[in-house]
């Protein structure tokens, strides 16, 4: 009886999470153009989105950024943990608190904060601003996952490698690196996630006539129903789920 | 004495303002078997780590061979480490393992192959070569570390305490491999453990250490039957330490009663301390003691009993083959060779050193 209920219980929290995103993806195959009316299974509002080059310069975009921010970000945020763990205690918890606010803090402020810094630098908005802006939001998630490895990282080991003759750059990149390269990864994810999926930041960040996959469905919807972006949506919300069960699974696939 | 290899002159180091080294001066020799031996926390680990280069003495210099290496950095120097948490590469294999010397060392591929075959039969693990180190015991983790470390022929190998984590059985079946490794390699160890069995079985000498001094060094024979404090007498086995006075030259009074020894230069009517080993004692009937007393406990131990006997108000604690009851009436013998006598500890320091057991 117990279990029946928990089950159900579950069934409606899944139904309620997913129905928005089910019902985005159910329009996205209607070959009616309006949401009310079911007219049939189609593949063409996919077919269109492949077509537009607007779109898929703004898909160019998009990747662009999320790998390059991402990459960016893993290269800083891995050396910034390293420097972080041989930190005294107390300078540990103090950075470790630093580079955790931003996370906390609304996105609005992180975007209006970042563009009015650009304005006041005289920055030109475009591609680059946008660049700059996610690498800096995602490196906390690097951080934040690649620090509980470097914790577990056995000091004595990298001293070993001294021991053998290693330089310290050889004991970095043949020991240091490769234990905590689990953790690395899915930072790397985790940020190359974060960067895809984010709207608001780059709203603000970004230069007129420079969009990325989100600020460009936000402007077409604006604009008017557009089927194609509900499969463009569909899309996205595809890519980051095979990413985010991606990011968890890398973990203790070295494990095993 | 074969040719001096190490010397450390006059080594201090502390941390947080913690004298952990005090000026510590020690000379390891070719082909010898040094054992550091103290209690937890006494800076053998510290003076391991100075050796290796991990750590830089705040004053006072490593002479290895004649010259000066106190700041060669670790991965210039001619010694190699086993660390007392195994530190194996875990995502290595345990061939890539054995052979990361090797390779940074350029050396050639059958070279490296030739030396891990070598390696792993060495330490009875022919066949591993494949194996991640997570798959290992620990008994069988330690011995990869130590192959890892022997294939580079390093002049000096430091061990730390590298059989702590393995039971009884196998930490003797190592300790005789150990020996027999240097045997056959001819390389010089220094071994730290806090272990007064394992030291005394290994080592050629021994170092005993307490709180950042060496107390004595000396061979296996010489740490155990003529220590030269309370500290040493006491962390090598049990003992009876037992305040005396020496009246003159061969002649002691213990607790009221007057023994001969053997010991002079002490000069007259000094207040010493005297090590009896609990296996010196011997027990006989009241008439034929030298001291009257009472057993007061007794345990089976295997190969002997263990007694107390309370006599001249001092519980002397006793191993022997024969049993006395509780409560029997027992003389006390001792035979002049087996009373050691030690100077009462002297500054505070010592004394701090001695009482803090
Ligand atoms: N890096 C360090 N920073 C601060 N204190 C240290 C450091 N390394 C060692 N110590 C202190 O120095 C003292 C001696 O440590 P050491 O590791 O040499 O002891 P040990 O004799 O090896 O003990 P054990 O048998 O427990 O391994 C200890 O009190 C320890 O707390
Ligand atoms: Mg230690």
């Amino acid at each position: 009886m117990k279990t029946a209920a928990k089950k159900i219980y579950i069934a409606f929290i899944i139904l309620f999470l997913y129905a928005p995103i089910g019902t985005l993806m159910v329009l996205s195959f209607n070959a009616s153009k309006t949401r009310a009316k079911w007219g049939g299974f189609t593949l063409k509002w996919y077919i269109d989105l492949f077509h537009n080059e607007e779109i898929l310069r703004a898909l160019l975009n998009t990747l662009l950024i999320a790998f390059f921010s991402a990459l960016a970000a893993t290269i800083i945020g891995t050396i910034a943990s390293v420097a972080m763990n041989g930190m005294k205690r107390r300078t540990k918890s103090i950075m470790m608190g630093i580079t955790n606010i931003p996370m906390l803090n609304a996105e609005i402020v992180t975007g209006i904060s970042l563009m009015l810094l650009y304005i006041s630098f005289g920055m030109k908005f475009g591609i680059g601003t946008i660049l700059l802006s996610h690498i800096t939001f995602n490196i906390p998630y690097v951080i934040l996952s690649v620090m509980p490895r470097m914790k577990q990282f056995n000091p004595s080991t990298y001293e070993a490698a001294l021991d053998l003759g290693a330089s310290h750059t050889t004991a970095f990149f043949k020991i240091v690196l490769p234990d905590l390269f689990p953790g690395i990864l899915s930072g790397f994810l985790m940020a190359f996630t974060m960067s895809l999926d984010d709207f608001i930041i780059t709203h603000f960040t970004k230069g007129v006539g420079v969009d990325t996959l989100s600020t460009k469905i936000y402007t077409e919807v604006k604009k008017g129903i557009k089927p194609e972006m509900y499969a463009l949506s569909t899309l996205i919300f595809v890519t980051v789920l095979i990413l985010l069960i991606l990011v968890n699974r890398s973990p203790d696939k070295k494990k095993s | 004495m074969s040719k001096e290899l190490i010397h450390l002159d006059s080594i201090s180091k502390s941390f947080d303002g913690q004298m952990i080294l005090d000026e510590l001066d020690l000379t390891i020799h070719e082909n010898e078997f040094v054992t550091l031996l103290g209690p937890s926390g006494c800076g053998k680990t510290t003076t391991l780590r100075i050796l290796g280069g991990f750590a830089t003495p705040d004053t006072g210099k490593v002479i290895f061979d004649g010259k000066d290496i106190t700041n060669v950095p670790p991965n210039k120097r001619p010694l190699n480490t086993v660390f007392q948490k195994y530190a194996l590469f875990t995502h290595m294999t345990i061939a890539e393992n054995i052979a990361f010397g090797l390779k940074i060392k350029k050396k050639s591929k059958q070279y490296i192959n030739d030396k891990i075959h070598y390696a792993l039969k060495l330490v009875n693990l022919d066949g591993y070569e494949n194996r991640m180190p997570d798959s290992l015991s620990g008994g069988q983790q330690q011995r990869i570390a130590i192959a890892r470390a022997i294939v580079n022929e390093p002049r000096l190998l430091l061990l730390d305490e590298p059989l702590g984590a393995l039971d009884l059985k196998l930490r003797q079946e190592m300790q005789y491999e150990l020996i027999r490794m240097k045997n056959e390699l001819g390389i010089t160890f220094v071994y730290v453990t806090h272990d007064q069995e394992e030291a005394l079985t290994m080592s050629d000498t021994i170092v005993v250490m307490n709180q950042g001094y060496i107390q004595q060094i000396g061979s296996p024979e010489a740490i155990y039957n003529e220590p030269e404090n309370a500290f040493v007498a006491d962390f090598i086995g049990d003992s009876n330490i037992i305040p005396a006075i020496m009246v003159e030259d061969k002649l002691v009074d213990i607790l009221g009663t007057r023994f001969a020894c053997v010991d002079t230069g002490f000069g007259r009517n000094k207040p010493v301390d005297v090590v009896i080993r609990p296996e010196d004692v011997e027990l006989v009937t009241p008439a034929d003691g030298m001291m009257q007393g009472v057993v007061t406990h007794l345990i089976f131990k295997g190969v002997h009993y263990e007694m107390e006997v309370l006599a001249g108000g001092f519980e002397w604690l006793v191993h022997s083959t024969a049993m006395w009851p509780v409560g029997q009436a027992v003389g006390i013998r001792v035979d002049p060779f087996n009373i050691q006598i030690m100077n009462k500890p002297e500054s505070e320091d010592e004394e701090a050193v001695a009482i803090d057991i």
